[in-house]
């Protein structure tokens, strides 16, 4: 076990791929000659060349559709989108092509393909540099959607997504890079479609996922001084999704408070409470509470930007509401 | 009175003569199966959207004859003709319009999605100029793999004004890529015709702004057709990079069958109708006597039989069994 953060667990799962197989490369905007706008991929074109790691134009649409194409033709493309925001350019290769091509040629075409990229905000990057778009991308059947919130999960989740046939979203948080934690130096993978209790309690249960997640435990501590046990589930991935673990740990606390970045209105918590619903409705001694973004464009300045994103604190009432 | 001189056979033919049958077999192929597919169409045989090549059957023929079988095609959704020239079997074609298990992709993509990997025939696509970066893709795949295998994208005049088309000519020039950028330029993208959509008149032009070499070409005569894809095709192989052609031609009947066509000029498609490649190949084949009357009755023989066969072979062919539903949606880990 060594202690490493969210950014070198991300980093050494890319370069142990990259070492073991030789049809594995990185495209996307500055990923070379930079480093990465978020450095995850420093020092990579020194290590693996030009042919390897690829500088691209800043032209998403191409770089995804390119990645979808060469997955078909026999390579492994990794496919960096610096922001979930521009994934937006390339959302028709995304759905349209990405998504659907192993079902609508029958089986005959595979697009084992990885789409890293970066989702949240907090940065003071304002409305177009800020959103949580990951729960969009979960709406779509043939995308797999990874969300990891600890280095743990980041690199066993990214291990698990080079193993995967199909095309999976991996969205990372610009917040978390710096997070450290617990990483086990050997073969490890986080399979897909697994929640994870992050911290066990009686009283009520925190679903949450992303960095929602850190927010959520420290959430939990505070209510812990105050004699309230949260149990916090991590979803993990939301595509495929694991709805028994949160369903289990709501039968067991009889209540739920569903957290995400995004916005409220159509947003995935709205998935998750009405699963919890349908599956655990006869356990519920309460409604299940959710706690969102606010439903406005996110704005740059710092306090009104600190009011459209939740809280420890707006975690923390929405449990003691309920109890 | 003196008696007419027979057309003379020339010297040597441009191709061998079983080639040049071969065009001739698959252009009236395509043509048949294409009316087939009309009247099973309005039979209710066949659902959602219907749109035929009738009309362009050089292009798809004198292109792909110019292909080696590990080469790459993607395509639009004006595919039925490529997918015949590139020896799909006709059976499992109309299967899929039909919406039945024995059809190309088990009858789940339609018309639109044609699908033959053992071809490496790898789709027709729906969205407008959304197989051009699957197709730059693809060219990086090979190119990566070090395989002696090129990716002919064809598209139509609608894609040119996308973006993606534009990201796709650039990063296939940047990279080097082996991409042969084909435009099966109609004339309407639906029923707008190009020039009022279009800043550029001669829009295989576009290709040169990002330094990528052009050439257009007449798509109503197959022999054209061929040699300017060989010559292309060699290009492109020899690792010069990507190469563009553009190839006019006119589709005979509306966009897709909903389409009473209110936006064309009838003397408009009478001159074009003049110039149908299939009866002009023909003349040409007979004039060169490689084609003699019995020759050409015991082709349509051949294939009224196999159009007539796909038909037959997709009525007894059963619907997609409900397990199908959910199958395919993801790939399973080998």
């Amino acid at each position: 076990m060594a202690e490493i953060t969210y950014r070198e667990a991300i980093r050494q799962a890319l370069r142990e791929a990259l070492l073991a197989d030789e049809r594995v490369f990185l495209m996307g905007e500055d990923i070379g000659a930079y480093g990465g706008a978020y450095a995850v991929t420093k020092g990579f074109l020194a290590e693996f060349g030009e042919e390897r790691i690829k500088d691209t134009p800043i032209s998403e649409s191409v770089i995804v559709g390119s990645g979808v194409g060469a997955a078909m033709g026999g390579i492994r493309p990794v496919v960096e989108i610096m922001t979930i925001n521009f994934s937006l350019l390339a959302i028709d290769q995304i759905v349209n092509n990405a998504a659907k091509l192993h079902y609508m040629s029958g089986g005959q075409v595979k697009v084992p393909l990885i789409i890293r990229t970066v989702s949240g905000g907090g940065n003071q990057l304002a409305a177009s540099h800020s959103q949580s778009l990951e729960h969009w991308f979960a709406n779509v059947p043939g995308l797999k959607v990874a969300v990891p919130a600890s280095p743990y999960d980041a690199k066993g989740l990214l291990r698990a997504a080079f193993q995967e046939p199909n095309p999976v979203i991996f969205v990372e948080h610009s917040l978390l890079y710096g997070l450290r934690g617990e990483v086990p130096d050997g073969d490890y993978s986080v399979p897909f479609g697994q929640a994870d209790i992050k911290r066990p309690g009686k009283d009520v249960t925190i679903i949450t996922y992303l960095r929602m997640v850190q927010v959520a435990l420290q959430a939990a501590q505070q209510l812990a001084e105050e004699g309230v046990e949260a149990e916090v589930v991590d979803l993990r991935t939301l595509r495929p999704l694991d709805i028994e673990t949160p369903v289990n740990s709501v039968k067991k606390t009889n209540r739920a408070v569903v957290v995400e970045e995004t916005w409220r209105t159509g947003g995935f918590g709205g998935e998750i409470a009405s699963e919890i619903q349908e599956k655990a409705f006869d356990y519920l001694d309460a409604p299940v509470a959710r706690v969102a973004g606010k439903d406005v464009s996110m704005p740059y300045a710092r306090n009104l930007e600190l009011m459209a994103i939740p809280n420890q604190q707006d975690i923390v009432n929405a449990v003691k509401a309920l109890i | 009175m003196q008696a007419r001189q027979p057309q003379q056979r020339p010297e040597t033919l441009p191709l061998p003569k079983e080639q040049l049958m071969e065009f001739y077999t698959h252009m009236l192929l395509i043509r048949r199966f294409e009316e087939m597919a009309a009247q099973m169409y309005a039979r209710g045989r066949i659902g959602g959207f219907l749109h035929l090549y009738i009309g362009e059957e050089a292009v798809a023929v004198g292109s792909i004859a110019a292909l080696e079988t590990q080469d790459y095609i993607v395509t639009h959704y004006r595919e039925h003709g490529h997918a015949l020239a590139r020896s799909m079997d006709p059976n499992r074609i109309m299967a899929e319009l039909f919406g039945k298990a024995t059809g190309t992709s088990g009858g789940k993509g339609g018309s639109m999605h044609l699908f033959d990997a053992s071809r490496s025939f790898l789709g027709g696509y729906a969205i407008v100029g959304g197989m051009m970066p699957i197709a730059t893709g693809l060219g990086l795949a090979s190119s990566y793999l070090g395989e002696d295998r090129i990716t002919l994208c064809y598209f139509g005049d609608g894609a040119v004004n996308q973006g993606e088309f534009h990201e796709a000519l650039n990063l296939a020039a940047i990279w080097n890529l082996p991409v042969l950028f084909f435009l099966e330029n109609n004339g309407y993208g639906m029923g707008t015709r190009v020039d009022r959509v279009c800043a550029v008149d001669e829009i295989h032009t576009h290709a040169n702004i990002y330094g990528i070499p052009s050439r257009k070409i007449d798509g109503m005569d197959v022999l054209t057709v061929y040699e300017a894809t060989k010559e292309a095709v060699e290009q492109v192989r020899s690792g010069k990079g990507p190469f563009f052609l553009e190839a006019l031609t006119y589709r005979f009947r509306g966009h897709s069958m909903a389409d009473p066509v209110e936006y064309r000029q009838r003397a408009e498609e009478e001159q074009w109708k003049a110039r149908d490649p299939i009866d002009a190949f023909r003349t040409k084949l007979e004039g060169w006597g490689v084609l003699t009357e019995q020759e050409r009755e015991a082709v349509e023989g051949r294939v009224d039989d196999i159009v007539d066969e796909a038909v037959r072979f997709a009525e007894d062919s059963p619907t997609p069994p409900p397990e199908a539903l959910a199958q395919h949606l993801y790939a399973e880990k080998e």
